[in-house]
């Protein structure tokens, strides 16, 4: 037994090494940009860049549309698919898949090709089309995530239960959406959400190709060009993609319990 | 009966290839209770489905207060119903839950203060207004489910097995509640249960169904005393059934174990030597003779069961075993397995099986 334990606490310490000593050698060398001593100047320089505030701010801005957007596609879906065509559910979870095996360059080539200016649909006359076919994709790429968010959300729920004790008592569908299953599915959205603005944030394929100032492409130029400032980025982006996980946990405290899910 | 308030005609539901509900037909007055009471996959809580609009019959027409409503949507039809699963809103409060069929309808929010308050009041759980669904019990969550159900006064309350969650001591208490509520507030109900039970105390009329059809409606003293089917005579109660062959059919005289019964005017049809099933209730049934009784048979003290105030002794008749309920007598030892023993009945008690 004690032999188990001390083998198991072997396996734990491997695991962290593997994890912590990357991210400590990035940290430690982001903060040697000054001769001789430990400092915070390229992150200082990083975080001052107005190229660095621009792309950030347009990948935040991105990313909001892209949750809005994949909230308001997934919700109704998977709510409608558990309420009503159950028998299709392993067809949509395949389908939600594929932008996991389909590579974004695969992607944003068709795109590219469908929604030129020449196109019935030409999103890519213009920026504000072109911002718009971006937030289309980051949606395709997040719809793994924010699909089985919703729908493990919507499990815990007797969806069709509380849709009928809903109509009943004279709902209609936009209040039974809005006031009994989004509510109750919020943690879940949520969860969605975040996993959505971390992809968002770090994607660089559709965002080079489409040629969108977002600030995937920024790390990735800053990385090919300087030596410091690439690893505060990395350290930049890692605390971001964290403190949205971390939101998670909090928020999760928040949400409506039910009789079956008392804790 | 006067104008039906609730009216199903000749209602049917398929599911594909299977008929699920056949022919179905019932008229409920105005503030009765009936009771849809039947095994599982009967079909009961199928047209309680469809009264509430969940489930659009294959054929027939259901009609409210005049009213056609068999196509209008669940929404539109004011009814309130209670769930098995309590299907309280686990987001909203107490209250809030209360309340919701009242913002849904755009009353004004002192309206609906006052009208969550009224509820609270008769389901006796003042306190609660706050509370979530999970800081409940199971027995004041359904409290609440038909706190909600009834707040908007709906023209019919439909009760979907609300009892079956719940254990056996607050199953009793909200069952003889509910029917208290629904008596005070004269509301036209519909109750679905596998529990006969159940039934037989709180209805005014019980529907038997089997097979997607109604084999029986009456009140619940017809439905226990005059079964119209076999099922029925067997789902309701417990029952002794007796093999016996007509040995005159004039006479409506029938041997059970070599011992004649007289059955005058209960044999409707049967020719002599045909084979019956005739059933007895364990309450008619009394060992040795009693005062009232014309019939006796002779058998043998099979089992004794002791049970406090009532001891359980079934007796062998030939082939057929009946069992029956005596008092305890403390001057009185009970009967012992093995010895010979009479019972009695009257004949008018014994139901002839179709």
């Amino acid at each position: 037994m004690k032999s188990g334990r001390f083998w198991a606490w072997v396996v734990f310490a491997l695991g962290a090494a593997y994890f912590f000593i990357p991210l400590i050698a990035t940290v430690e060398f982001s903060m040697r940009m000054r001769r001789g001593a430990y400092s915070f100047d390229a992150y200082q320089i990083v975080l001052g860049d107005e190229r660095f505030q621009a792309t950030f701010m347009y990948s935040v801005v991105a990313a909001i549309f892209t949750i809005i957007l994949g909230v308001l596609i997934v919700v109704p879906a998977a709510y409608w698919i558990r309420l009503r065509l159950p028998q299709i559910r392993p067809v949509v979870e395949f389908i939600t898949l594929l932008p996991l095996v389909i590579p974004a360059i695969v992607i944003v080539f068709g795109y590219i090709r469908m929604y030129g200016s020449n196109s019935p649909l030409p999103f890519l006359a213009s920026d504000t089309g072109t911002n718009a076919l971006l937030v289309i994709g980051y949606a395709t790429l997040a719809l793994p995530y924010m699909y089985r968010a919703v729908d493990t959300g919507l499990r815990t729920i007797d969806v069709r239960t509380l849709t009928e004790a809903a109509q009943i008592l004279g709902a209609g569908w936009g209040t039974i959406i809005t006031r009994v299953i989004l509510p109750n599915v919020l943690i879940a959205v949520l969860s969605g959400a975040f996993l959505t603005f971390a992809i968002v944030i770090g994607e660089f394929t559709m965002a080079s190709l489409l040629n969108r100032p977002a600030f995937g492409p920024y790390l990735q130029n800053i990385g090919a060009n300087r030596a410091y400032e690439p690893a505060a980025l990395a350290i930049i982006a890692f605390a971001i993609t964290w403190g949205c996980m971390s939101l998670i946990q909090i928020l999760s405290r928040f949400a409506p319990k039910s009789a079956n899910r008392p804790n | 009966m006067a104008e039906p308030f609730l009216s199903i005609q000749h209602v049917r539901k398929s599911f594909g290839a299977t008929t699920v509900v056949e022919d179905f037909n019932l008229d409920v007055a105005p503030g009765e209770f009936v009771s849809f009471l039947g095994p599982s996959g009967c079909g009961k809580t199928t047209v309680l489905r469809m009264v509430a609009g969940f489930e659009e019959p294959s054929a027939g027409k259901i009609v409210v207060a005049g009213k056609d409503i068999t196509r209008l949507k669940p929404n539109q039809r004011n009814v309130g119903m209670v769930f098995q699963a309590y299907a309280l809103f686990p987001n909203l409060t107490v209250a809030q839950n209360i309340g919701f069929g009242l913002k849904v309808a755009g009353m004004a929010k002192a309206a609906i203060d006052s009208r969550v308050a009224e509820m609270l009041d008769i389901i006796k759980l003042p306190q609660m207004a706050d509370r979530y669904p999970y800081q409940l019990s199971g027995g004041q969550q359904q409290r609440i489910a038909l706190a909600r159900a009834i707040a908007p006064k709906p023209k019919l309350l439909l009760l979907d097995e609300p009892l079956s969650a719940l254990d056996a001591k607050v199953r009793v208490s909200l069952r003889e509640e509910i029917r208290s509520i629904q008596k005070k507030l004269g509301i036209t109900t519909i109750f679905v249960t596998h529990d006969q039970e159940e039934a037989l105390s709180i209805s005014d009329r019980i529907a038997v169904m089997y097979g997607g059809k109604a084999e029986q409606v009456g009140t619940p003293f017809e439905i226990y005393n005059r079964p119209a089917t076999k099922f029925v005579a067997n789902f309701v109660g417990t029952l002794n059934v007796l093999e016996g062959t007509v040995t005159d059919a004039a006479a409506g005289k029938v041997r059970v174990n070599a011992q004649e019964v007289a059955l005058q005017g209960k044999l409707n049809g049967s020719k002599s030597g045909d084979t019956l099933s005739l059933a007895l209730r364990p309450e008619a049934i009394s060992l040795g003779w009693q005062p009232g009784h014309d019939t006796s048979l002779s058998g043998e003290i099979a089992e004794v069961h002791f049970l406090g105030s009532v001891i359980r002794v079934r007796v062998g008749i030939g082939g057929n075993t009946v069992s029956l309920d005596t008092f305890n007598n403390s001057t009185a030892p009970p009967p012992v397995v093995g010895e010979k023993a009479d019972i009695s009945f009257s004949s008018g008690d014994m139901l002839v099986l179709h």
